[in-house]
């Protein structure tokens, strides 16, 4: 699914990925984590594609296609979605205008019919409920007085709506109280299948105790320096970032 | 210490008072009429065209802009009726009056299937008809001198008469439509006055959109009196071909507990000008004042608001939204004065604008004058390009980037369109705002 080679990237005059190698299979969960300013986020904005980083050298093929040649809209009609950290609030658009603006310029990308208006309906009522999301919600400007876990399951919802290939989760238990990560989760995990990835982003062992990864990876200075099963989240959480820290100073 | 030169009279200065002195000769007019239109022309003589020197028209020099003056277009014909059609906008539900050309067209209008309680008069009709509603022209002209608005009253002549009788809640909006179809540049002034009686209530529609590449100067002033109680609904659509010059001008007079909902759409003409001199007569006044200026390519648009509350208890808001792109020019100044007996007044001004390109350019001029001590009065300006971040997060769903520039401009100007109480006229806000952006994306 996701191939990265020996991926640089900087913003401004700041190299922050610096090597980084990276396989995904089809189907399997991978967690990335590592201590604050490791590289983690920008990780995820290189992969979706925000135009304020450069990547100046290495590769990232995407089902075989090279990501990188993409802009941001046609990786999300490729199939990559981001879950972000700290989910954009845009005032005057309507959620519900904002979900299918996307599901119907991805369709459009990708040569399909637009959704019909029941159709859309039906499927967001289908998956609103779910995930705790209100009419009210639906109706307001996106994200626009939202409180942090419900833009967190306003974001799983759009994964759901949007059905991408790859799903990657920034720190997506920040912020959110232990119930509030339970919903968030069970979302997630209903999204998984054998044809969907997830790179999943987080600080905390906390939520791969809900969202159980099939790989665990550390992330220091730009770069994967360990790789390992579940367990290595447990001994991460004992031991903490610590030795990487050493070995950064 | 003044000194008052005045510079050599430019070409255009020339052509208009020559033509404005041709059509007083040809026909002044009856009753006061003519006195009334003397006047302007020699206020005219003596200011000119209105130049950067002069403080209301630092950003929108129209000595420079202004090169020469087409005549103004006869009567129009069965041709240029038939060639206005497309230039009206449809309002199924409204009654329409219908001026082609600067020039009021009786086989495009419905004189007769307005609402009830509702008249409409053309204007010369008016006149001789000694109707009390002759009395109102040019009774709100402010007294500063308004280089466009003396044109208008100089070349005043066309236009139409409405009175709302009180009490009466009108069924249908009057649909004041003018277009310039012609592949000739001409002038069009015309005049409305409009009377709404105690505690009526009326929507008003003014549309304007011409031929593009055509040279055509647009005139157009409104009077209106607002009386005690009534409510008036304004809606402006503004959509001159790309080559026009547009000025617009809208006197208002407030009475006791009168409410005025405006909403001015600005898209068209090379250069526009619309200009509003508001003033609270009567206690306890509401006036909204919003709009939307849209710009592209080298077009100029200007918006400038005078309110005046001259008494207590007068409340205003004002909201404009300004989107440029290219190498496009907007302007607004509002101005808003709360006399000594004005206390308890609560003023708001906001104008908004977002910036396209680099290369466009917005102007602001907000200006409170207060004289009474017990008022709430605000203004505040912003100017920016698009949220990035807000634009990377709708690519990031799959948007491309003009569809995510579209939906963040869209909502930019809903803020403002959403205080348009009608559904169908927010409506056709609306599809004119998509299809300016759309047409920008293209």
């Amino acid at each position: 699914m996701l191939e990265i080679r020996n991926l640089h990237a900087r913003i401004g005059e700041n190299e922050i990925l610096k090597g980084l190698d990276l396989t995904i299979p089809d189907g399997e969960v991978h967690a990335i984590m590592g201590p604050n300013g490791s590289g983690k986020s920008t990780l995820s904005y290189v992969l979706s594609g925000k135009p304020d980083y450069e990547v100046t050298d290495g590769s990232v093929s995407f089902d075989g296609a090279d990501l990188l040649a993409l802009d941001a809209d046609a990786r999300a009609a490729a199939g990559v979605f981001l879950a972000f950290q700290y989910p954009i609030e845009i005032p005057g658009v309507a959620n519900m205008t904002f979900l299918r603006a996307a599901m119907n310029a991805q369709r459009k990308a990708r040569g399909e019919e637009e959704i019909s208006t029941p159709d859309f309906l039906k499927l967001v009522r289908a998956k609103a409920p779910d995930l705790g999301i209100s009419q009210d919600m639906l109706r307001r400007g996106v994200n626009v007085g939202f409180s942090g876990g419900e833009k967190k399951r306003n974001e799983i919802l759009q994964m759901a709506l949007l059905e991408p290939k790859l799903c990657i989760l920034d720190e997506t238990d920040s912020g959110l109280d232990i119930d509030a990560l339970k919903v968030v989760a069970h979302g997630v995990n209903a999204l998984r299948s054998p044809k969907r990835s997830m790179l999943v982003i987080t600080h905390y062992q906390r939520l791969l105790d809900h969202i159980v990864p099939d790989v665990v990876h550390v992330m220091h200075k730009g770069r994967i320096v360990r790789s390992g099963g579940k367990e290595l989240a447990l001994e991460l959480e004992e031991s903490g970032y610590a030795a990487y820290a050493q070995d950064a100073a | 210490m003044t000194i008052n030169v005045r510079p050599a009279r430019t070409a255009a200065e020339e052509a208009i008072a020559a033509a404005l002195e041709a059509s007083i000769t040809a026909e002044a007019g009856q009753g006061r009429i003519p006195e009334v239109r003397r006047a302007a022309r020699d206020a005219f003589l003596s200011h000119g065209l209105p130049s950067r020197r002069v403080e209301e028209w630092k950003y929108t020099d129209l000595r420079a802009a202004v090169r020469d003056f087409p005549n103004c277009a006869p009567a129009p014909g069965a041709m240029e009726e038939a060639e206005a059609a497309p230039l009206v906008p449809s309002l199924p539900n409204a009654g329409r009056i219908l001026f082609v050309n600067g020039v009021l067209s009786r086989a495009g209008s419905d004189f007769a299937a307005l609402s009830e309680g509702v008249t409409a008069l053309p204007l010369d009709a008016a006149i001789a008809a000694g109707d009390p509603l002759a009395d109102r022209i040019n009774a709100l002209s402010p007294s500063r001198y308004d280089g466009p608005l003396a044109l208008n009253t100089g070349f005043l002549g066309e236009g139409v008469a409405l009175r709302v009788d009180a009490g009466v809640k009108a069924a249908r909006p009057v649909h004041i439509a003018h277009a310039f179809p012609g592949v000739e540049a001409v002038a069009g002034f015309t005049r409305t006055v409009v009377v709404v009686g105690a505690g009526a209530e009326v929507t008003l529609v003014e549309t304007f959109a011409g031929r593009d590449g055509v040279a055509y100067q647009s005139n157009h002033a409104v009077e209106l009196v607002v009386g005690d109680g009534a409510i008036v609904n304004l809606v402006r659509i503004q959509e001159e071909g790309d080559a026009a010059f547009h000025f617009g001008t809208l006197m208002l007079e407030l009475g006791r507990e009168a409410k005025l909902n405006l909403f001015a759409l600005a898209q068209g003409a090379a250069l526009a000008r619309y200009n509003v001199y508001g003033r609270f007569e009567g206690t306890g006044a509401h006036a909204g004042i919003r709009g939307a200026t849209l710009a592209r390519g080298r077009q100029h648009s200007d918006t400038t608001l005078v309110i005046d509350h001259a008494v207590a208890g007068g409340e205003s808001r004002e909201l404009f939204k300004t989107v440029l792109a290219d190498e496009s020019h907007g302007v607004f100044q509002g101005k808003i004065v709360v006399r000594r007996a004005a206390q308890k007044t609560d003023g708001r001004m906001m104008s908004q604008s977002l910036l396209l390109s680099d290369r466009a350019e917005m102007d602001n001029k907000p200006e409170l004058e207060i004289f009474a001590d017990d008022v709430q009065c605000g203004h505040g300006a912003t100017a920016g390009a698009l949220d990035r971040s807000m634009l990377f997060y709708l690519r990031s769903r799959g948007l491309p980037e003009k569809e995510a520039e579209m939906l963040l401009i869209q909502a930019f100007l809903g803020e403002a369109v959403e205080y348009v109480e009608d559904a169908d006229l927010r409506d056709l806000l609306i599809e004119r705002i998509s299809g300016w952006l759309e047409k920008r994306a293209v």
